[in-house]
């Protein structure tokens, strides 16, 4: 489904990706781990089209992301750091109007749905400047989901979320995940990968110091194959 | 592309039309800028008559340029503008939403201001009122669509407020040096009407070259 | 932790320091430069006669006229790599873009000094609003816009792509503005300025026009040689860029 070849990514001088190879197959869920400054965020970008690679090659269902990339880019669903929503405007307004981006049919209804789903129906007519930082980030996911994209892109999605929106996200996922989505999440919580993720990959430095599948629940060998790679030195 | 760029320029309009931010600005500081005219020309001289038609435009310049910083600095909070780049449409839909969008505010704050303008400094127009309005578009056409272009280019600087007129004036001349003269004639003398019109026309290919221009380079303006 | 720097000690970068040679094409480019120069000056002050009615202040016309050329030379090359760099990507045609808009900004400013007095001297006025120095006037105001471009933070290569797109809409800007000038102006001064290619070609004896042509050439390899000296400054500044960013590397695993 995702092909990387040979990608980087030089800023200035530095190298932030340097050489990345990675295949990843339809229904996977992919948790990148890896310390601050490592690339991960860049390595997202880079696939949401956000970013232009400097070299490799990129190819989402044998799709160039450049020259098909508005055919790739309706199978994306991207979460940043930021919430990428309009502060002045109410949740529903945010979903509707990047429902018709995506050119969702019964936007109106699938708005209110989602946001019904992320547990937030009693504000839907809030302006979400209003909003914490938990509340920002479910709208958020909703908004990623909208248009029911193939493949999602979150990075660190857990952060800032009390239990219950983890337990919302981990239910977004899972149930994308049971209609055939494919998922690469950035996260930094142990835990939450282990949890959900089936196949872990560790970046270090631009690179991809370690790729192996989990079963479930084993967040004792995410966390030592970490210690090992990211901690104990190089 | 065209339901994309109108998806953008709705959702502007309308946020701006409720939250009446921008476009209060605008139209006050459009308020200040004929205040201080009326300090520089006497509005009781007659000889003043001579400015209004100029005076028209700098209205429009330094209210335009104060909604077009706006229009795409906004787009970074929350960076919403990666928001609208992973969607599923070209760059140059962005630019067209946010060029309709500015348009159709900067069409408010000119209908708005110019009978203020012309009621405050007691100006009779002898010319074409027809006339007047068309080149009242074919100049904020190619003001707002080249302002448009060099706001996203600006908002990448952290003083982008500063920058976008450094880029727009020098830009912009031809433009501005088109329609002022157009708009003397049209509104004091309309024996020379063919002089306004060819000078219409000259603003009208500046319109066009520019805003083709736009349209393929502002692709390479919205990467990250 | 002593094993550790026991191992980093070793692999410090033998950095490749070849002197940089001065190329053929420096030479030329210098040589060539001293050569009409030279000959510029021979022929400004010795083969070309004194103006009647100006008189010694007429030389400054060799200057202000070359000048003008350089500028817009300057910024038709900016123009050209600029599309060459949104095409290609390569660093080093966005350097050649950048040191000729510089270069250009520098001419510029020298044909808006020379202007004014040879206006004084020869309309009376320190500023006509006559269209080649109008456009030249726009011409400084969009360099200085496209330098101020590239003052903005941010990675290189963004810098680059913008000042790009700067640099190809400011030039083709440039035939419109000097045409809406000319026009807005032939109004007022239609006698004086006509509206053939070049008001001095009328009046000007054979010889003022040799010199002046020795004086073009001049000042076209002068700007070759500071164009061709700018890049690989430019070139020696990026190279040490990327020396530091390696050593800084090295150091930090
Ligand atoms: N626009 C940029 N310009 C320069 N350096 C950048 C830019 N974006 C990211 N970087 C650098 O790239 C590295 C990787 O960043 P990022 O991908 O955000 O890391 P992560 O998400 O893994 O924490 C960092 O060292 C950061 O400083
Ligand atoms: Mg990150």
């Amino acid at each position: 489904m995702i092909e990387i070849k040979k990608l980087t990514k030089q800023a200035d001088n530095k190298l932030i990706l340097r050489g990345i190879d990675l295949s990843i197959t339809q229904g996977e869920t992919v948790a990148i781990l890896g310390q601050n400054g490592a690339g991960k965020s860049t390595l997202l970008k880079v696939l949401a089209t956000l970013i232009k690679p400097t070299s490799g090659l990129v190819k989402i269902n044998g799709l160039d992301l450049k020259k098909d990339h508005i055919e790739v880019k309706k199978m994306f669903g991207y979460l940043p750091h930021s919430s990428l929503l309009y502060d002045h405007n109410t949740p529903l307004e945010n979903l509707v109007f990047f429902g018709n981006l995506y050119g969702v049919k019964d936007v109106e209804n699938r708005a209110r749905k989602l946001v019904n789903d992320v547990g937030l129906s009693f504000f839907i007519n809030e302006p979400v400047k209003n909003f914490s930082r938990g509340m920002i980030q479910r709208i958020a996911i909703a908004r990623a989901i909208i248009h029911e994209p193939k493949i999602m892109l979150l990075d660190e999605p857990h952060t800032g979320l009390d239990q219950g929106a983890i337990t919302i996200l981990n239910n977004v996922v899972l149930s994308m995940k049971e209609k055939g989505c494919t998922t690469l999440m950035v996260t930094h919580d142990f835990k939450q990968a282990a949890a959900i993720c089936d196949r872990i990959i560790i970046v270090k430095n631009g690179k991809i110091a370690d790729d192996f599948k989990i079963n479930s629940q084993s967040l004792s060998l995410v966390s030592e194959k970490y210690q090992v790679l990211v901690e104990g030195g190089s | 592309m065209l339901r994309a760029a109108l998806t953008i320029a709705k959702k502007d309009i309308y946020s701006e039309l409720r939250t009446k931010q921008v476009l209060g600005t605008m139209i006050i500081f459009a308020g200040l800028v004929i205040l201080v005219l009326s300090f520089a020309f006497d509005p009781a001289n007659n000889t003043t008559k001579a400015v209004i038609p100029g005076a028209v435009w700098i209205i429009i310049v330094f209210s335009g340029i104060l909604g077009l910083n706006r229009s795409l600095v906004s787009e970074q909070r929350n960076e919403t503008m990666h928001g609208l780049m992973v969607a599923p449409m070209d760059a140059s839909s962005i630019y067209l939403g946010k060029f309709m969008a500015n348009f159709s505010m900067i069409l408010i704050v000119e209908i708005v201001s110019i009978p203020f303008l012309f009621l405050l400094f007691d100006f009779k127009i002898t010319g074409s009122i027809l006339y007047f309005i068309l080149v009242l578009f074919v100049g904020s056409f190619g003001f707002i669509a080249i302002g448009t272009f060099l706001a996203a280019l600006a908002s990448n600087s952290k003083s982008s407020e500063m920058l976008l007129p450094l880029l727009l004036f020098p830009m912009t001349s031809p433009v501005l040096i088109g329609v002022t003269q157009a708009t003397k004639i049209i509104l004091t003398n309309m024996e020379k009407l063919s002089t306004a019109l060819s000078w219409m026309q000259l603003v009208a290919a500046y319109d066009v070259i520019f805003f083709v221009l736009c349209f393929l380079l502002i692709e390479y303006v919205l990467e990250v | 932790m002593s094993m550790n720097l026991e191992r980093e000690k070793a692999p410090l970068p033998i950095v490749d320091l070849a002197p940089v040679k001065s190329s053929m094409l420096t030479k030329i480019l210098y040589g060539g430069m001293v050569v009409s120069m030279l000959a510029a000056f021979y022929f400004i002050f010795m083969y070309a006669e004194v103006e009647k009615t100006m008189g010694a202040v007429q030389k400054i016309f060799y200057m202000h006229v070359p000048s003008a050329w350089v500028a817009f030379l300057a910024f038709f090359v900016t123009f050209v790599f600029s599309i060459l760099f949104l095409i290609k990507r390569k660093r080093v045609y966005d350097t050649y873009a950048y040191v000729s808009a510089e270069i250009g900004v520098v001419f510029t400013a020298i044909v808006l000094t020379t202007g004014p007095i040879w206006a004084k001297s020869s309309w009376n006025t320190w500023w006509a609003w006559e269209p080649r120095l109008t456009t030249t006037l726009i011409l400084f105001f969009l360099f200085m816009a496209y330098l101020m471009v590239r003052q903005m933070d941010g990675v290189w290569d963004k810098k680059a792509r913008l000042a790009a797109v700067f640099g190809i809409i400011g030039f083709a800007d440039v035939p419109i503005v000097f045409f809406a000038i000319r026009w807005w102006q032939s109004k007022f001064h239609p006698i004086v300025f006509g509206d053939g290619p070049s008001q001095e070609g009328g009046g000007i004896a054979p010889s003022m026009l040799v010199a002046l042509l020795v004086t073009i050439a001049a000042f076209t390899f002068l700007y070759a040689y500071i164009l061709h000296k700018g890049v690989s400054f430019e070139n020696m500044k990026i190279k040490v860029g990327h020396y530091k960013e390696k050593l800084r590397e090295k150091l930090e695993n």
